[in-house]
């Protein structure tokens, strides 16, 4: 009971330690947050003016300015969790994190735990101001069933962050450009700037597999309930984005140990400027 | 001129073109070499392919699946030339990051017989042709597949070569100004690309007509060389232009406003390198460790 607790209290204050320089950065370098915010209400505004350059219905716009907020969180994952681990071999602190007496899924969990806090600040500010300079009104049909889905979808997309941080354990430069390749075409697939409807059904049932697809298309339909670009049931896509949540952290806790061992007898953990 | 100066000019040229092709291969390498051939591949497809279909699957769901509306070429061929921006600006400036951080190089460049700036510019080419080949991928999907009304053989050579080209000194030279900035700045250089990368897309008329802007960024949108190289590049490929701010324009007018506004771009770019270049060294900040 006494190494259980004392376990548990390790893990927490891994978690703790892992999440505060996430949380204080936002502090420390203001810069950053003023460019995290701008950068992607760039991206979003200059979708906003392609469907009015097309006389595309009020909708489309919210649904730009939802999608424009959640890439976001699609970025946190891939450049500070999928390839976080890449950027501390780099600078030499992924040796301390393994020679630390601690669980690695801790650090993992801090890590999303910290980011999914700092990112919902530049989310927030980008649906806000998103909304104030093109006049999107949003219609909640249902809050708890839109905060449950927007909890789901981040547990589900962080557990595959942390998937993705374990496989790019083994990885030197590639990790940079693989995480660059999933940029475009996972915008693509998730419809994170029009219904993922119009893909239809089999690529749309495939690129659920990314959790926010199915997240963003729960959302959209909750906040346009007539709207009528839904891809499934909301019902159905909160079940399967909680199937999805337990299945990640399942297999991103295996993959860390196995692809740890892995990197270990190839000597890879400690290579640097590859 | 003298046969000295004559001499140190010839050598200087010398230096300065075996600095550019040494940093193109150089940075060929860094862009090709982290994987194997077919997957460096299927990357350089993949990318520059789904960027573009969210536009047509964006521009298909409005339109109800014509392709016919003058609109949608406009949209495809900005997205597709768009590419070289990200790829130039982003190459040339985050050298200066990659040399200075990453490999720790940069201060080890400056002592070397190099021409730092085309040195710079050599890195830019190396993923200038990168970009060519997701521009080329962009187009021949674009034309094979939704039929975009392109004759790379019928359409106006004239007018898109010097287009092209003074639109990507154009590019390097904006990349040079953002080297010099990321000279001197600790963690804002990697933002400060991407935030003039995406302030060019919303401003120039990237995949939009400027005509939908409001008023204000519209005469920004205007002051901006980009705007006329999509323009002449659009106008050379298709033969119309389908925006209204920018029909009264001729074609020798939209050349020579690219022509000039690259011009004081290159003199402001330049000179501000120069200066950040100096700062730099007073202020020791070749060799700087931010632990980006």
């Amino acid at each position: 009971m006494t190494t259980f607790r004392r376990e548990l209290t390790v893990f927490v204050r891994t978690v703790i330690g892992r999440a505060y320089p996430r949380l204080i950065g936002l502090q420390r370098e203001r810069s950053w947050l003023f460019f995290e915010i701008v950068l992607p209400l760039l991206g979003t505004s200059a979708f906003v003016f392609i469907y009015r350059a097309l006389g595309a219905q009020p909708e489309f716009t919210g649904f730009v300015v939802l999608g424009g907020a959640m890439t976001a969180y699609w970025m946190n994952v891939l450049w500070s969790m999928a390839t976080q681990f890449y950027w501390e071999k780099e600078t030499g602190n992924l040796a301390l994190y393994l020679i630390a007496p601690t669980s690695r899924m801790a650090i993992l969990l801090g890590m999303a735990l910290g980011g999914m806090a700092a990112t919902t600040v530049r989310a927030l500010a980008v649906l806000l101001l998103g909304s104030l300079v093109f006049g999107v009104t949003f219609t909640v049909s249902d809050w708890g069933s839109l905060l449950l889905v927007f909890f789901l979808t981040l547990v589900a997309l962080y557990g595959l962050g942390m998937i993705f941080a374990s496989a790019f354990l083994l990885y030197g430069r590639e990790a940079w450009h693989m995480a660059n390749l999933l940029q475009e075409p996972v915008f693509l697939l998730s419809g994170f700037y029009f219904p993922i409807k119009s893909l239809g059904f089999w690529i749309s049932a495939g690129a659920s597999l990314i959790p926010i697809t199915l997240g963003l298309d729960a959302m959209r339909q909750i906040l346009y309930p007539q709207a009528g670009w839904g891809f499934l049931d909301v019902g159905i896509e909160t079940t399967i984005l909680a199937i999805l949540s337990v299945v990640f952290l399942v297999i991103a806790h295996r993959m860390l140990l196995w692809l740890e061992n892995v990197a270990r007898r190839e000597g890879r953990l400690t290579v640097r400027g590859q | 001129m003298s046969m000295t100066t004559q001499a140190l000019s010839r050598e200087t040229w010398r230096e300065s073109l075996r600095s550019l092709r040494v940093a193109t291969w150089l940075g060929w390498q860094i862009e090709s070499n982290w994987t194997d051939p077919f997957l460096f591949a299927v990357y350089s497809l993949i990318k520059p392919i789904a960027g573009a279909m969210i536009l047509v699957v964006m521009y298909l769901v409005v339109s109800g699946g014509q392709t016919n509306n003058p609109i949608f070429p406009y949209i495809y061929l900005g997205n597709a030339f768009y590419i070289y921006v990200g790829s130039v600006l982003m190459g040339i400036s985050y050298a200066v990051i990659d040399d200075r951080e990453h490999y720790g190089i940069l201060k080890y460049i400056y002592v070397s017989p190099i021409q730092v700036y085309f040195y710079l510019l050599g890195r830019g080419v190396a993923r200038t042709l990168t970009g060519t080949i997701a521009v080329i991928i962009t187009l021949a999907f674009g034309v094979f597949v939704f039929k975009l009304p392109v004759n790379l053989v019928a359409m106006d050579h004239a007018l898109f070569w010097p287009v092209f080209l003074i639109g990507l000194a154009g590019l390097a030279l904006i990349g040079i100004l953002l080297a010099g900035v990321t000279l001197i700045t600790a963690r804002h250089n990697y933002f400060m690309g991407e935030a003039v990368a995406g302030a060019l897309y919303l401003l120039c008329g990237a995949v939009f007509p400027l005509d939908v802007l409001p008023k204000v960024l519209q005469y920004i949108g205007l002051g901006l060389p980009m705007t006329y190289w999509l323009e002449g590049l659009r106008r050379a490929m298709l033969g119309t232009s389908a925006s209204p701010l920018l029909a009264p324009f001729s074609n020798e007018t939209i050349l020579m406003i690219l022509i000039s506004s690259t011009l004081f771009v290159g003199a402001i770019s330049l000179g501000f390198y120069r200066w950040c270049e100096r700062r730099a060294k007073e202020k020791g900040l070749l060799d700087m460790q931010t632990m980006y």
